[in-house]
């Protein structure tokens, strides 16, 4: 394995962040009222902190950090009605890391194992089926999470759960889906969002085309982006070139690894198995028209809730949390009451200190000091 | 989750239709590659290539040039991803953060 610098490639760095403030020198913004973009995937959230990108910026652009995290949107609700699942000593429950250590009002799913529930870490959905295979008197649930990039690996593997018979497989399904709560933020009146760096590896999924209402309709430019330092740093110059032109389009910055079209053998597996229809609960965003994701009528026999029938668990985020705030870029996460005493990484109370990935666990992790 | 690992796929799966071996960092893992093929012939012509693989499956082929570059970042990145963080330290453990 080779090992790099924080910055690969310094001068490239250097470059674009001088073209950025060129450009940004051109529009009317200020200190005062900042350009505001989002960056909706976690993975660029992340990486804005880890490099210090905001703060090689302009003042008068300003990084809201999006709610492209599937961890930390994730309702307490929904672990607690898994935890209980778990519980039950027929069943295997298995998920991604990422969700063992969330915590829902009982506990995780990692301490439902330490008090016996059969829980396991999986990297695949295939590896939870071949679980079912291996133990065919237990009966396996798979926790399915994640936006476009995990949906087709679960549709394929319920699909190959089928061809191969297999009949102890179970999917809770608590897949997300982008565009709608892109959409619900956007509605929200005082929103101040201009612009979206738009998930390099979602994109490889569903392609440009998803974007384009934003563009066309919302009038918000958007740049799919890949999540490399310069990758986020040539993302925003192309958001900035569009506002000195006024031009308001979808482009593509990650041209590399997205096609235009996205991967259609990928959408054909979500599409024959998932519908996206009805409202879903979104942790620190509330209720979402139109974003709930669930099995097509024909593949309900392999729904871990139909089967299980655990509890309704309404879990209403705690009223002093600033989550949805946050999100939304009306404030900082250090200006949430929460924010380092009630809330850190270690004992997460908000959806966005729950995941290295969100918010306020990055702030939390490279921005506390100067809090 | 969100962030794929490249890998080389070293050879087709004989014992299991649509899968094929994939090196990432030295570590060999089945993947499943019908989401890059869409029939035989494609699969064919994957040994030797480049793929993106998320969570067990291959979503698109890359050039080696752009998959030593998403490496050399996501090793930059290590911790954003347990998953992948698992991964590149030798697979699947138990062991959660």
């Amino acid at each position: 394995m080779r090992f790099v610098d924080e910055y690969r490639q310094p001068e490239l760095v250097k470059g674009l962040v001088a073209r950025i403030n060129e450009r940004m020198q051109q529009t009317t913004y200020t200190a005062g009222h900042p350009l505001q973009i989002m960056e909706v995937c976690g993975g660029h959230t992340h990486a804005i902190f880890k490099f210090g990108l905001d703060k090689l910026l302009p003042p008068s652009l300003e990084f809201i950090h999006g709610p492209g995290c599937p961890v930390c949107v994730l309702p307490a609700g929904r672990i607690d009605a898994c935890v209980q699942i778990a519980m039950r000593p027929e069943v295997i429950l298995c998920t991604f890391g990422d969700a063992m250590r969330v915590p829902g009002r009982n506990g995780s799913l990692l301490t439902a194992r330490q008090q016996g529930a059969d829980v396991r870490m999986v990297w695949s959905p295939l590896d939870a089926l071949a679980i079912a295979k291996q133990h065919p008197d237990r009966l396996v649930v798979f926790f399915a999470i994640g936006f476009e990039t995990t949906m087709p690996a679960s549709a394929m593997t319920l699909q190959q759960a089928r061809a191969d018979g297999v009949s102890n497989f179970f999917l809770f399904c608590q897949h997300i889906t982008l565009m709608p709560t892109l959409k619900s933020l956007l509605s929200q009146p005082d929103v101040r969002i201009e612009g979206f760096i738009a998930p390099g590896h979602v994109s490889m999924v569903i392609g440009q085309q998803p974007y384009a209402y934003i563009s066309d309709v919302c009038h918000k430019p958007v740049v799919v982006t890949g999540f490399e330092p310069t990758d986020i740093l040539q993302g925003l110059l192309m958001l900035c070139e569009q506002y000195v032109d006024g031009r308001c389009t979808v482009e593509n910055q990650y041209r590399r690894v997205v096609p235009v079209e996205g991967n259609l053998l990928a959408q054909q597996a979500m599409d024959e198995v998932f519908i996206t229809e009805g409202a879903s609960e979104w942790r620190g965003l509330g209720v979402i028209d139109d974003s709930l994701v669930s099995l097509r009528p024909d593949w309900r026999s392999y729904d871990a809730e139909l089967r299980f029938q655990p509890d309704p668990q309404p879990v209403a985020d705690d009223p002093r949390a600033r989550c949805g705030a946050v999100l939304t870029g009306r404030c900082k996460p250090a200006d949430c009451p929460l924010f380092g005493g009630v809330c850190t990484p270690e004992n997460a109370f908000g959806a966005l200190m729950v995941s290295s990935e969100g918010a306020c666990a990055a702030w939390y992790q490279y921005r506390r000091s100067e809090a | 989750m969100c962030i794929g690992i490249p890998g080389q796929v070293v050879e087709l799966d004989s014992d299991s239709p649509g899968n094929a071996w994939v090196d990432v960092c030295g570590v060999k893992r089945r993947v499943n590659i019908r989401l890059v093929c869409a029939d035989d012939a494609a699969q064919a012509a994957l040994p030797g290539q480049w793929v993106l693989v998320h969570v067990g499956f291959a979503m698109s082929l890359l050039d080696e040039d752009e998959a030593q570059e998403t490496l050399a970042a996501l090793q930059a990145m290590g911790e954003v991803e347990p998953d992948v963080g698992y991964f590149l330290n030798g697979g699947i453990t138990n062991a959660v953060r």
